[in-house]
């Protein structure tokens, strides 16, 4: 029972760390939050509910799409909303407001678009489980534990050996500075987007997968953003951390107290975190984070 | 006016009082706040049961509630105040989220997802338009005041503020105070006017709408809250659009975006309206027709 409960809280925190990857990414780069991270997250579960259900019924095919359709939203975003705000060099907190907007916005829009209900992925086959150190697990778990994992170690690869990763690391250190060493801020940012927006994608597509698309899908984002602060915002080791170790506290709680205790408890972690240790567990220390 | 404007004009009212209060922390001290209606939920919900079960008046009620709304904003702006920017968003985030989570899981008293219905009723459109204009004269006094230059002062630079004197924290806690009052206030009228209490009507969504309202009419300006407000509760009204919920929000998201774009400072910017702009703009248009004086 409990290691079937811990992988099922790995699965879901694997989720969340794909999302809070994403935020602390942007945070890392531009010290705000991106508040309409939540609409890649959504677009990417219904891009997949819509290619398995009306033309292709491949898993894998329409996991790419949900992520490359998440990354062209988080590119669209950036380019119609945030890179005018930051090319006026407005204040951060305007961007976290036009964040909020569009997440309004996009919410309501896929409402209106494909109505309020639930849309189950077709043909998901979570029958046959599969027996792992005597518990036994879902399918869908596993694939969803193996690809985030894989994901998430190509983005560290990404971000720790590549030439991008290297002008990402710098910006992160001082986004002025890089922009003087020759690196073309604008497209750096808008990289750093479409990275974030593919994970965004690929976890909608899970989360999709796991429970069903609908438009309040993107609220799980805040979970993600609990992890990433618990962690600490600003680092990706840290984002995921925190995101797994949610997960698995979430898990846990709904398993053995209540199952409606474990938002209050989620909530609570993430005031309880910013009283005592705003910087998270692995945050870069800094007196203000404004 | 019928029944039904009435209606519209008294939710109006009711909601003016909670853009108001989210105005004074967000628009003139510059604290963002995502959580704001569930100082509302804490003002509904205590203001509806001590009347449901104690049998206080309602304007007693309605003071129950605001002392409560404004205990839990100062204990959460005491944790949280001294950190700046996106920390106080979230936590003001989680807060209105757990307070939502709370009524919802004390269903034995609060009615929890079911409802809390018979609340006693009370709200009548002469009192809530009262307490708009008294609340309105009160905020328009306390902005003129020093307490209240302080707080733009911290808004327009916190270090330059604090450099010349200003006691940040003070003035912070001060406005929290102000705004979860307000909202507190506002989140009672509207127990009693609607006689039914809901935990869903005081979700994200509601937070967004009240920083949207305040926003869209300018940061730093009371009648552009107030025009903001009023149009945004009367539009839907008017257009009787389809499936009218999401449309509005839809809109109310984009409406966000190009005004943050193309005005950051709102439709009003830090302008008010008084006896001395109207005199002054009747001055101006006077000069420049007739020239010379």
């Amino acid at each position: 029972m409990l290691i079937q409960q811990l992988f099922t809280g790995l699965s879901i925190g694997g989720i969340y760390a794909l999302m809070a990857v994403g935020y602390s990414l942007i945070y890392s780069l531009l010290n705000f939050t991106n508040f309409a991270h939540s609409i890649a997250v959504t677009v990417g579960a219904y891009t997949g509910f819509l290619i398995l259900s009306k033309y292709i019924p491949n898993l894998y095919i329409a996991l790419v799409m949900a992520i490359i359709i998440g990354g062209i939203i988080s590119a669209f975003i950036e380019t119609i909303s945030y890179r005018p705000l930051l090319n006026k060099g407005a204040k951060r907190i305007y961007l976290l407001i036009a964040g909020l907007g569009l997440s309004t916005a996009g919410e309501n829009l896929l409402i209106i678009i494909f109505g309020g209900r639930f849309k189950a992925y077709p043909n998901i086959n979570n029958a046959n489980p599969i027996n792992i150190l005597g518990a036994s697990i879902g399918s869908v778990d596993i694939i969803i534990l193996i690809v985030s994992v894989i994901t998430l170690i190509l983005v560290e690869i990404l971000i720790q050996k590549s030439k991008v990763g290297l002008a990402i690391r710098g910006a992160a250190f001082d986004l002025d500075v890089t922009s003087l060493m020759g690196v073309n801020v604008n497209r750096l940012i808008l990289i750093v987007f479409i990275i974030a927006g593919s994970l965004a994608g690929l976890s909608g597509f899970f989360l999709g997968m796991k429970y069903t698309a609908y438009p309040a899908l993107g609220q799980m984002t805040t979970k993600a953003f609990i992890g990433a602060v618990l962690g600490g915002l600003g680092s990706i080791q840290g984002a995921v951390l925190g995101a797994i170790i949610l997960g698995i506290i979430e898990t846990l709680i709904s398993a053995f107290i209540s199952s409606s205790m474990r938002d209050i408890v989620s909530f609570s972690i993430l005031i309880l975190v910013l009283m005592i240790r705003p910087n998270g567990i692995m945050g870069k220390i800094t007196e203000d984070k404004a | 006016m019928n029944s039904y404007w009435l209606g519209v004009s008294t939710l109006a009212g009711i909601y003016l009082i909670a853009t108001l209060g989210v105005s004074i922390l967000t628009g003139f001290t510059g604290l963002f706040s995502m959580g704001h209606a569930g100082f509302m939920c804490i003002g509904a919900y205590v203001s509806a049961l001590s009347t449901n079960f104690f049998g206080v008046p309602f304007y007693i009620g309605l003071i129950f509630g605001v002392i409560a709304a404004v205990l839990v904003g100062m204990l959460v702006g005491f944790s949280t105040l001294k950190l700046r920017g996106d920390y106080f968003v979230i936590t003001t985030l989680a807060l209105g989220e757990i307070v939502k989570l709370v009524v919802e899981n004390f269903a034995n008293v609060t009615g929890g997802a079911k409802g809390l219905p018979d609340v006693v009723a009370g709200t009548t459109f002469k009192i809530v338009l009262v307490l708009d204009i008294i609340i309105i004269i009160l905020l328009v006094n306390f902005l003129k005041s020093k307490h209240g230059r302080n707080c733009i002062a911290i808004r327009e630079e916190e270090l330059a503020a604090k450099v010349i004197g200003i006691d940040v924290m003070k003035y912070k806690m001060i406005a929290m105070s102000i705004s979860c009052a307000l909202t507190g206030l506002s989140g009672g009228l509207l127990a009693h006017y609607m006689h039914y209490l809901h935990p869903v009507m005081f979700n994200m969504v509601k937070s967004n709408e009240l920083i949207v309202m305040v926003i869209l009419g300018g940061q730093g300006s009371l009648i552009g809250t107030v025009v903001s407000t009023i149009f945004l509760v009367f539009l839907p009204e008017i257009l009787r659009v389809g499936s009218a919920q999401e449309w509005r929000m839809f809109l109310y998201g984009v409406l966000v975006v190009i005004v943050i774009i193309a005005r950051p400072s709102g439709l009003f910017g830090n302008r008010e309206i008084n006896l001395k702009t109207i005199k002054n703009f009747f001055k101006n248009i006077r000069l420049k027709t007739l020239g010379g004086n």
